[in-house]
């Protein structure tokens, strides 16, 4: 599938001219719906321009981990869906899902969004487990930016299924209360090409990247903080480009947290 | 490789991304913003502003020209396929191989060269995408026979054929044995004290930074050869049926 | 003062010993502070399978691992979602200095063993990384030197260790390729301002400047002696 040839595009970027006509700072079209999937606790379909993914939040009791005994768990995880891009294949997961979920996981995790300390059952013994799963549906670039959106969207839209504090059943058919939960992260990502930075890559332009950079950012007490970070790709960021891309993602954020519905 | 040996010149040690000067880059060096860098740890010289670099490390870089000692992995209908201790295997075409005509349709090419035999070639063409092809056509080139195998970093195959050949030449006299060494880091060697040859080799693989290396190397096969009856070299039978004579002279002249 | 004694801005002690191991093409050891590495390098080398060969250049592939026994409590052995990520960033941050495009059709295999384990593992396998790559004589164009730096206490300080890793508020590990000047590994988990984390990059930019010199200073002196006698 080759619409542009790649070095007709970089010298396009390099004039600041990017294919769809966007300016280098700007994301493609956001469309975010929530409460998809019934059979999930929370989910949501999230789509950048062509870009689409859907995260699903699964809840279920599980043993603490020995170093925080009080806490609930986490756990991301991201399907390359084969259908979604002839170059996914079944088989074990790639390092690019695994690097994908595992930004994710940061985002939210360190945030500190989510209140663990109340997803304690019994110390030690009983806590919740959320498991945010993230099917990539159609491929076209910035998977990261979208599957953060779709899964903090997922977690705003969980109800957590009914629980016997007696037995630890669990009735799934029943959803009662929402998860302790207060913001909303976002990621951002910006790639190189031909020494200039953009925002929200496509495909074809993730394609002849030198190097691609995620923040995660959120509000705390009406403050910009940053929760996250990663680079991807072979290449690198001098200095500059890096203070360029927090200043960029400190001003587009806020236009991506907008996109959320609590 | 053979700078080393030939002359004596100031060579600066360098390590990857250490400015060589203005010019011209060539093996070993880089070019960028109007400067040569070295690629490598090594030598770096320069001659009329053409910097490059003599690797002191690293696995075997085939380059054009070069003598080496391959071994036969495939023979398909008119090229034998020869491992040449490097990423990229060589392809040895049959006329270079063989002066005779050959009736490809009555012939085994095994005949000539079997699988495992190994082999003194030379490389003759290496394209960019790595397609080495070698030749025997000149007369040093010939089959292995018997014998046994040595590995060394092929970087330091210059000391182990020393200033002119001096310290194989050596080794051969005083251990009577035949040697060839190969650019590409392995070293062939044959005769009644070929242990003892070997073990000198790889002193020298491993002290090759050491002082007085030659006298190191001389003493130490005076005092193993002292109880061993020396037996020079003969040709043998073997030697005789291959049609690409040789003689000892000529081993170190690469 | 921290913790351990350090200053802000001050790097854990370094060691780092260049051809440690045998079979090898190349191979370093890093040490800094209690965190220890050892790399080791292979090829280039034919590529198998087959089919994640490259025509025009070298495929680069690196395993980190950490020792089950580097860690306090026992780290299960084989790799683990966390490993393989790291793997990932470490191949990325050593790609751009390294002239894959020579060795064609190729594959260079980096492996990275963590024998002992207390914070910035990923810096100090990076730092053995590099050494080992100029071991192997793959040609490089420069190196690349690693460490992290961070919020501890409210503090900004550099080359998180010990304590610091678990009570600490900010971890922010980069890579740094002096020549260029860019940053080709550069991760963050932690919660901070803009300004504390342009802050917190800049320190870690300038321990990689550090590390640097450490780098050439040890490569230089493990090859000195074969450079002065190279005509006996």
């Amino acid at each position: 599938m080759i619409t542009v040839d790649k070095e007709a595009m970089n010298e396009m970027i390099a004039r600041n001219k990017r294919l769809d006509s966007r300016e280098l700072d700007q994301f493609r079209e956001i469309k975010v719906e929530a409460g998809v999937i019934s059979s999930a606790e929370g989910s949501s379909r999230v789509c950048i321009g062509k870009t689409e993914v859907i995260a699903g939040v699964k809840m279920d009791l599980a043993e603490p981990f020995p170093d925080s005994k009080d806490e609930g768990v986490l756990m991301v995880n991201a399907e390359f869906v084969p259908l979604a891009f002839e170059k996914f294949e079944t088989g074990p997961p790639s390092d690019e899902s695994i690097e994908l979920a595992r930004v994710v996981d940061r985002t939210i995790r360190e945030s500190q969004i989510l209140d663990m300390k109340k997803l304690c059952i019994k110390q030690g013994e009983k806590v919740w487990t959320i498991f945010i799963d993230i099917d990539i549906i159609d491929h076209d670039g910035n998977l990261i930016d979208a599957a953060t959106l779709a899964s903090v969207q997922a977690l705003l839209n969980t109800r957590m299924p009914k629980m016997n504090k007696e037995t630890y059943e669990i009735d799934y058919k029943t959803k009662e209360s929402p998860l302790p939960i207060n913001g909303m992260p976002v990621s951002l990502s910006f790639v190189k090409i031909s020494g200039k930075i953009l925002i929200d890559p496509s495909l074809q332009e993730e394609d002849s990247m030198d190097a691609r950079f995620t923040v995660g950012v959120f509000e705390q007490n009406s403050e910009t903080k940053f929760c996250a970070m990663q680079k991807g790709g072979t290449g690198g960021f001098t200095m500059e480009e890096l203070d360029m891309m927090l200043d960029i993602a400190e001003e587009k954020s806020r236009e991506l947290r907008n996109v959320i519905k609590e | 490789m053979e700078e080393v040996i030939i002359e004596r010149k100031e060579r600066k040690l360098v390590i990857p991304g250490e400015e060589l000067g203005e010019g011209r880059a060539g093996r070993g060096a880089y070019y960028e913003d109007g400067k040569v860098f070295s690629k490598l740890v090594g030598l770096a010289e320069n001659r009329d502003n053409l910097h490059f670099v003599i690797p002191l490390n690293g696995i075997y870089n085939p380059k054009r020209g070069d003598g080496i000692i391959g071994k036969v992995v495939d023979i398909s209908f008119s090229k034998w396929i020869i491992d040449i201790n490097s990423p990229y295997q060589a392809t040895l075409a049959l006329n270079e191989a063989v002066d005779e005509f050959v009736d490809l349709n009555k012939t085994d090419l095994s005949k000539f060269f079997n699988y495992n035999d190994l082999i003194f070639a030379e490389i003759f063409s290496m394209s960019r995408t790595k397609m080495i092809q070698l030749s025997m056509k000149d007369r040093k080139c010939r089959k292995l026979r018997g014998g046994r195998v040595v590995h060394v970093t092929s970087a330091k195959v210059p000391r182990i054929i020393g200033k002119n050949g001096s310290m194989v030449e050596m080794i051969k006299e005083l251990t009577g044995t035949q040697i060839v060494v190969g650019q590409n880091g392995i070293v062939w060697v044959k005769g009644e004290n070929e242990d003892v040859a070997i073990e000198a080799i790889n002193v020298i693989d491993e002290k090759s930074h050491m002082q007085g290396l030659t006298d190191h190397v001389k003493t130490m096969l005076t005092e193993k050869m002292k109880n061993r009856s020396l037996v020079k070299h003969v040709h043998t039978e073997e030697d005789a049926d291959n049609n690409k004579k040789h003689s000892e002279e000529e081993e170190n002249s690469y | 003062m921290r913790n351990d004694g350090r200053k802000f801005n001050e790097l854990r002690p370094m060691e780092a010993k260049i051809g440690v191991l045998k079979n090898a093409v190349g191979s370093a050891y890093f040490k800094m502070g209690n965190t220890i590495a050892i790399a080791g390098v292979f090829g280039p080398r034919e590529v198998h399978p087959k089919h994640d060969e490259d025509a025009e250049k070298a495929i680069l592939r690196t395993r980190y691992n950490m020792a089950s026994f580097s860690t306090e409590t026992r780290n299960r052995p084989g790799p683990s979602r966390r490993s393989k990520e790291i793997s990932m960033v470490i191949r990325n941050a050593l790609t751009p200095v390294l002239f894959l495009e020579d060795y064609p059709k190729t594959a260079i295999d980096v492996y990275i063993e963590v024998l002992q384990a207390d914070a910035s593992t990923r810096c100090v396998s990076l730092n053995a990384a590099t050494l080992a790559l100029a071991d192997a004589g793959v040609p490089m164009r420069d190196f690349v030197a690693s460490c992290s730096a961070g919020k501890v206490g409210d503090k900004i300080v550099l080359d998180i260790a010990g304590k610091e890793d678990t009570d600490g508020q900010v971890d922010l590990p980069v890579a740094y390729y002096p020549k260029k000047r860019l940053l080709t590994l550069i991760q963050m988990d932690g919660i901070v301002t803009k300004d504390e984390l342009k802050t917190i990059v800049s320190l870690a930019k300038k321990g990689c400047e550090q590390i640097y010199e450490v780098q050439k200073k040890v490569i230089k002196e493990k090859y000195k002696e074969v450079g002065h006698n190279d005509n006996s």
